[in-house]
């Protein structure tokens, strides 16, 4: 049974679109990052390119029904290269009136609507405070609502009479998902390979699964639907091995490319915390590749081992999110002052204090740069797209263990549970990695005895003949490494400190521009905005507008032609999801230009609409003020 | 079995090679100075290759111990030493690990990191300094304080239940626990010793006396007058015998230990506890560990020293049986598992 589907359809009406976004949204227990996931993987397969963010609520199973247990999944396919999971969905599906109140808005007009009509019942609108059926009132008049019985069909689809109800309706998401395959003229073979590998020891769950898959296809398959269906074709995309990735896998990853790359040992020293825990639990799993992970107490115990790590010799990395980052700001300053590499990776939230833990924000920007005692200089990073966290975060362990110094590398909780295609390179196609690893037994080695170009010291690990030496949290003299108070030698110290990590700015690439090297307008972003702002800025570009493009991933140190750049458009709007930080920094860096500012604090991504109104705005002032 | 992993010296060591040109800056009649050259005594002693030993330490006045030897060291942050030296450990399993820290450092600001380097049982030595007092600082209570003391910060007498360090160490499951005294050379020496033999969390606590701000704190148990009757001497498998003569023994009746003296109202020699370190059950430890004045002595010496896997080996047998049963070697193949797709 399970296999038996139409491959043919009756009502072969197909439209094609360039691009498509999707957003299934349940109770938090429905299944929806699953068929969000299956759905997505089937479209990379497919040939689409894409970009997916799972939006779900910091508890784990809310109370059914209720706004704040509600769990989205959103994924943007594409015949072109993909930047964003999308502003507005093209196609809701809500399984029950809770998702369907919190998600409308985010609704393109006219876009389909497939709700579980067998939960819009008098008992749940008043749980999530509908006065009336939205299915009748006419309040979806201007979408395509199509009612579904899901939770009926599923009960009904089931392969076999001893499955309960309730292990029925754990199976929903399969029902809706056979639909939306169906929808989207996607294969459904293509689903039972995944389902296949997902349930592989569990032949009765597949059976289950499958079963409601084919029924939900089926259904929507049936005379009496007379649906429209879509088409993406699909994208042209540079040849090569793909796969779909999330930041914090990526991060992971990196890191790990790093490690063997630069013959060090991967040493993890963490503390679950949202949205950051996942770089963890990714390393944990490949302990075969010899990553050490380490669980510790606390979130200054994670970084306090990495920096012992460190002095011994491995790659060391601590992650975290912003809650976590404050706490380990005091032991940042020792991995400054010993001059030791350490990776620390925040995967930002919406802040302040705990603040709004699944949710995305660039807030803590200046707690990076500045948040620290004394005059505590480390490089700042921040990784742009959910694929790029490779890179940036490989980036980051080379720059660390090439110059002694702490890196923070700022992504976000958009970019860490985002995921998006990415090209799969050789690790030899990565750029060496070459640690300053001090001889044993060279009669010359001084703890603080630097190199002249770079201002690095060397790497000595406990255990070489002829190298022990002390460092630690006082103030040293230069070259000997003395405990040392002496007023001049501090000076000193911290302005090599200081001098050491600017210089990294003549190893880092060029900033790049997006568009023409002078214009009218200079949109500047960082971090996690990139995809969003960029679909912007290409639309305006391709609609004539003189307006440009710098995403920035090195921070601290700025990429040395960051001022020229700048200074070559008539306006500079910096845009970030905080109050303000990356603009004010630029200020301090590169005071005389006009910037002007853009931002949003709302827990959620920039929409392509909103920018593209606010730089057309800006635009039009400018012709006002020649 | 972790000890194989760690390098001996091939030429016999002398104190010479740990020591170093720093000047030692603890006040002259502090008793760090005597667990300095403890250390010194017992370093070449152990026999790994000098390189191989590394101390890392927080902050206060024992925690500027990692200067004063020759040996690779990190002088870190308040508390955080045995975080650090967690790090090192498991970095480089090949390493020999000693933490200098005070009462302060591991109880207050260090107590979480304290306990669940204990509660791992990885395999580093912590030498606890404690002088009940806040030195670095000038003179504040700590968590170690007795209560009712006049310091800085309790004019009027601390009302703190202060910690028995040898409580908090059992309870967080301790498997090596030690006390000495820093007037006590020889003592430290052969504590320091077996606690570099013991696999697993050694910590020994080493009652210091502050000349400065809590001067004879330790009194009753070092004063000549009373030292006979305060200080038990532990010997593995010898009956708990103190008193100047030896006449008194330690006696369990009912579920307490009790202080009796041999020969008196019928109590025989047999009658009195013999000491066995190895003992995995940690009843008898935890009662000796806490015993003290005004009714019993404190017991000196090592109280337990108990067998369990440490952390630091599960670590490394852990990886490598999944690295056996991995099929992913490379990170080339890490990246190439799971879906895939070519694009042509």
């Amino acid at each position: 049974m399970a296999d038996q589907y139409k491959t043919k359809k009756k009502n072969p009406k197909i439209k094609e679109k360039d691009s498509f976004v999707i957003k299934l949204a349940g109770d938090s227990g429905d299944g929806m990052q699953l068929a969000g996931t299956l759905f997505s993987d089937v479209a990379a397969v497919l040939g689409n390119d894409l970009f997916t963010f799972p939006d779900y609520p910091a508890e784990i199973r809310a109370p059914h029904n209720t706004l704040a247990g509600v769990s989205g999944f959103q994924v943007q396919i594409g015949k072109e290269k993909i930047f964003f999971p999308g502003d507005l969905c093209d196609l809701l599906i809500a399984m029950n009136p809770a998702s369907l109140k919190t998600n409308l808005k985010w609704v393109k007009p006219g876009g389909i609507i497939i709700v579980d009509s067998d939960t819009f019942n008098d008992k749940a609108f008043k749980k999530c405070g509908y006065q009336s059926n939205p299915l009748e009132d006419g309040s979806l008049d201007v979408y395509r609502l199509i009612k579904v019985p899901v939770s009926s069909m599923t009960r009904e689809s089931l392969p076999r009479r001893d499955i309960s109800a309730k292990a029925a309706d754990r199976s929903r998401n399969m029902f809706v998902l056979g639909f939306v395959t169906y929808l989207l003229n996607q294969s459904l073979d293509t689903t039972f390979k995944f389902l296949g590998k997902k349930f592989s020891s569990k032949p009765s769950l597949l059976e289950i699964n499958k079963s409601i898959l084919v029924a939900g296809f089926n259904f929507a398959d049936s005379p009496g639907q007379a649906l429209t269906t879509y088409k993406v074709p699909k994208a042209n995309l540079k040849k090569g091995r793909y796969r779909n990735i999330t930041g914090n896998v990526a991060t992971a990853w990196g890191l790990l490319a790093a490690a063997e790359r630069s013959g060090r040992p991967l040493f993890l020293g963490s503390y679950p915390i949202t949205p950051a825990t996942e770089i963890m639990t990714e390393m944990a799993q490949n302990k075969a590749l010899g990553a050490k992970t380490f669980q510790a107490e606390d979130e200054i115990a994670g970084i306090c081992s990495a920096i012992g790590a460190s002095y011994t010799g491995s790659l060391a990395v601590t992650t975290t999110s912003g809650p976590g980052f404050s706490l380990k700001s005091e032991a940042i300053g020792l991995a400054v002052m010993t001059e030791l590499p350490l990776v620390i990776v925040n995967v930002q939230r919406a802040g302040p204090s705990t603040g709004m833990p699944t949710k995305s924000e660039q807030s803590d920007l200046l707690q990076a740069l500045w948040g620290r005692n004394g005059e505590c200089p480390a490089i700042v990073m921040a990784a742009s797209t959910p694929a790029n966290c490779f890179y940036y975060a490989y980036e980051a362990a080379k720059i660390s263990m090439e110059h002694m110094t702490p890196v923070i590398l700022l992504t976000d909780g958009y970019l860490g549970n985002g995921s998006e295609l990415f090209r799969i390179p050789a690790i030899s196609t990565l750029p060496e990695i070459n640690p300053p690893r001090a001889k044993a037994n060279d009669p010359n080695y001084r703890p603080y005895k630097r190199n002249p170009e770079n201002l690095v010291r060397q790497w000595a690990f406990p255990g070489t003949e002829g190298l022990r030496h002390r460092v630690g949290g006082l103030e040293k003299t230069d070259i000997y490494g003395i405990v040392s108070t002496d007023p001049q030698n501090h000076q000193m110290m911290v302005q090599i400190r200081e001098s050491k990590v600017r210089k990294v700015a003549d190893s880092i690439p060029l900033q790049k521009i997006e568009g023409k090297e002078t214009g009218d307008l200079l949109v500047v972003s960082w971090g996690g905005t990139e995809g969003s702002i960029r679909t912007a800025i290409r639309k305006m570009q391709n609609d004539g507008k003189n307006i440009g493009h710098a995403h920035f991933n090195h921070i601290f140190p700025l990429p040395l032609n960051t001022g020229k750049i700048l200074g070559n458009y008539k306006k500079v709007i910096v845009c970030e999801l905080n109050n303000g930080q990356f603009v004010k920094y630029l200020r301090s860096e590169l005071p005389g230009i006009n910037y002007l500012q853009y931002n949003k604090i709302q827990g959620m991504p920039f929409f392509v609409g909103e920018l593209i109104e606010k730089f057309n705005h800006i635009l039009e002032t400018t012709r006002h003020d020649r | 079995m972790i000890d194989n992993r760690i390098l001996q010296s091939e030429t016999a060591l002398n104190k010479e090679d740990f020591t170093n040109d720093q000047m030692v800056k603890w006040c002259p009649g502090c008793g760090s100075h005597g667990v300095l050259k403890a250390v010194e005594n017992v370093f070449p002693q152990i026999g790994y290759k000098k390189e191989n030993f590394v101390f890392v330490s927080g902050i206060g006045c024992s925690s500027r111990f990692p200067y004063y030897v020759n040996t690779y060291g990190i002088h870190g942050i308040h508390g955080r030493a045995m975080a650090i030296a967690t790090g090192v450990k498991l970095s480089n399993p090949g390493l020999s690990v000693w933490i200098a820290t005070g009462d302060g450092d591991s109880m207050a600001i260090g107590g979480n990191h304290f306990i669940h380097i204990i509660r791992r049982n990885l395999d580093v030595n912590i030498l606890l300094f404690n002088n009940q007092i806040y030195g670095l600082t000038k003179g504040q209570y700590s968590p170690t304080t007795p209560i009712g003391s006049i310091t800085r910060t309790s004019p009027h007498g601390t009302i703190e239940h202060p910690f028995v360090t040898a409580g908090l160490v059992l309870g967080a499951q301790g498997t090596f626990f030690a006390r000495v005294l820093d007037s006590n050379i020889k003592m430290m020496t052969g504590v320091m010793s077996e606690a570099a033999g013991h696999d697993g969390t050694a910590v020994v606590e080493i009652l210091q006396n502050c000349i400065i701000y809590a001067d004879k704190t330790h009194a009753p148990i070092t004063d000549k007058e009373t030292k006979d009757d305060y200080q038990l001497h532990l010997k593995h498998g010898e009956p708990m015998l103190y008193g100047k003569n030896k006449e008194k023994g330690i006696q369990l009746k009912g579920t307490k230990l009790q202080g009796v003296v041999v020969g008196l109202n019928g109590v025989e020699l047999e009658d009195i506890l013999i000491h066995d370190q190895y003992e995995k059950n940690p009843g008898i430890h935890r009662m000796l560990g806490k015993m003290g004045p005004p009714d019993l002595p404190v017991a000196l010496g090592v109280i337990r020293s108990a067998e369990f896997e440490t952390y630091d080996d599960m670590v490394e047998i852990q990886l490598e049986s999944v690295r056996e049963l991995s099929k992913i070697k490379c990170v080339d193949e890490l990246l190439n598992s799971g879906e895939t797709f070519d694009i042509e």
